[in-house]
């Protein structure tokens, strides 16, 4: 089976934040201790909607020294292709679900003399537990978060209220901006950048940072990208020796695990690489939606990352 | 041959570092480490924008390349008589730096070796720090056994300068250490040695 371990757990409380942002707690079923996972780990959660299986990654919020359970908050998105939308309608208190034991694609590099966090939106959940892991060995961190207005600013009242001098909070409803470059300049050598937030977020602070001269390597982002639907297509899968139909709503990962096929993955985002597939045969055109693959390998059509990517043309054949 | 400007390294096992070849990157300050032939990688890059943010930290080491790198105008100038004279300047240098520092080495792989160590306790990943070999091909190595550093080798096998054993020159390399190991070449037949001979011969 592909993927991290699986974990079976019961929904033991759900908090609405505000009119988009529910949070979800989880325990064991079995009652016994969940791993500890590392500040900025995600879990994937299996959500059994009728005859479909969606599989989300959401980044765990809890400290990630409590193993009695495991946080997330998930922000409704109507345009999405349902699963934060199942999770906010459809689960409830009691309910039985299947948690991916944690991954983490955005751990903090603690040769780090300074960590600068900066938080866009839902983006602030990885660094809820960066922060209580940090200021359990009292580290040195820093966190700048925008969010559209006091309503939708999740957990920014507590992390305020907690953390007086360490968090800034910038609302677009009242014309507040981080003042980027201020904020880049000046900051003592050793300091390295944690950004999660939409994709222009993280560009502006990857953009100015290389224009100041930081070094790429203390620069660390986080982006999921939900698998955009799109036009249905078929793809025949080599290996397997089957044909299959990806729907306008589903990945194509999730059409090769409806087919009955193992396939490697990891973050289902686009961003670990763990499913990276070659291609076999492609007339037509690959629709790539990673950041994993370079522009060169995007060119080639000889790779395809399944999670997000998709196909337009007459054929395409993978290795798989 | 151990002063030729520009060595080609043989290729070699991976815990050799590879040095690179500096260029001019974006950043409002700039520190340039380097040592002896170092002075002409430093020299090649040196746009007057660039030099007029420039700290420059110079050991000439017997050449007499240092008037040249003064006439660039930098920032500042140091020249000191050893990289151990220049220590407290660059480690003071570097606790007041800020993110966005560009850091340049060139020079032997000793400087360079002990500079990056440095910069990188400063805080700066050591793939970020540019470096460019020049000069003497001269090693600086650790004994494996009784831990002292022997500096300036160019033969091997060579002869430990603190516990006298004879040692075979690796090039496993320890970036904490900023050395090359050596290593007893005679343990099992003491005094049944292999001819000396350069470390490229």
């Amino acid at each position: 089976m592909s993927g991290a371990t699986k974990i079976n757990v019961r929904v033991s409380e759900i908090v609405p934040l505000n009119e988009l942002v529910t949070r979800f707690k989880f325990e064991r079923t079995d009652g016994g201790q969940l791993p500890t996972f590392s500040g900025g780990a995600h879990t994937v959660v299996e959500m059994k909607d009728e005859d479909r299986t969606r599989l989300n990654p959401y980044s765990l919020m809890s400290d990630p020294a409590d193993r009695s359970a495991y946080t997330i908050s998930v922000r409704r998105d109507d345009e999405g292709r349902g699963g934060s939308l199942f999770l906010h309608q459809k689960v409830k208190v009691g309910d039985e679900m299947v948690l991916s034991n944690p991954v983490n694609l955005f751990s903090l590099d603690l040769r780090a003399k300074k960590h600068l966090m900066i938080a866009g939106g839902i983006g602030i959940t990885p660094f809820l537990a960066q922060i209580k892991q940090l200021d359990r060995n009292h580290g040195n961190w820093e966190l700048h978060y925008a969010a559209r207005s006091e309503d939708l600013a999740s957990y920014a009242r507590e992390l305020k209220s907690e953390h007086p001098n360490d968090v800034h909070v910038y609302y677009d409803v009242k014309g507040e901006a981080i003042n980027l470059q201020h904020l880049l300049d000046g900051q003592p050598l050793g300091t390295h950048i944690y950004i999660c937030g939409p994709k222009g977020m993280i560009n502006w602070v990857r953009g100015t940072a290389k224009e100041l001269g930081w070094p790429r390597e203390a620069v660390h982002y986080e982006e999921f990208l939900a698998p955009k639907p799109g036009k249905p297509f078929e793809v025949k899968l080599a290996v397997s020796n089957k044909v299959i139909e990806v729907s306008e709503n589903e990945s194509l990962l999730e059409a090769i695990e409806r087919a009955g096929v193992d396939a490697p993955y990891l973050c289902r985002g686009g961003a670990c690489g763990q499913c990276e597939t070659d291609v076999l045969e492609c007339d037509g055109k690959i629709v790539h939606r990673d950041h994993w693959l370079d522009p060169e390998e995007h060119a080639s059509n000889k790779k395809i990352m399944p999670c997000v990517s998709r196909f337009t043309g007459k054929m395409l054949v993978l290795d798989r | 041959m151990a002063h030729m400007s520009k060595f080609e390294f043989p290729p070699s096992i991976k815990s050799r570092p590879i040095w690179g070849c500096l260029e001019a990157r974006a950043g409002k300050h700039h520190l340039m480490i380097a040592d002896g032939e170092g002075a002409d990688a430093i020299l090649n890059i040196a746009a007057p924008d660039l030099m007029a943010k420039s700290h420059v930290i110079y050991i000439p080491q017997g050449t007499d390349c240092a008037a040249r790198l003064h006439a660039l105008k930098p920032a500042q100038f140091y020249k000191g008589p050893s990289y151990l004279a220049s220590l407290q300047r660059i480690r003071r240098v570097l606790q007041n730096s800020h993110m966005g520092l560009q850091v340049y080495l060139a020079g032997t792989e000793g400087l360079m070796g002990q500079a990056m160590q440095e910069a990188v306790t400063a805080g700066i990943p050591h793939t970020a720090i540019q470096t460019e070999h020049r000069g003497s091909v001269a090693r600086r190595m650790q004994c494996v056994h009784c831990k002292g550093i022997t500096e300036g080798v160019e033969i091997d096998p060579f002869v430990c300068s603190h516990c006298g054993l004879n040692l075979f020159v690796r090039d496993h390399y320890s970036r904490r250490l900023a050395a090359y190991q050596g290593v007893c070449v005679d343990a099992e037949d003491p005094g049944n040695l292999p001819e000396q001979k350069g470390i490229y011969e």
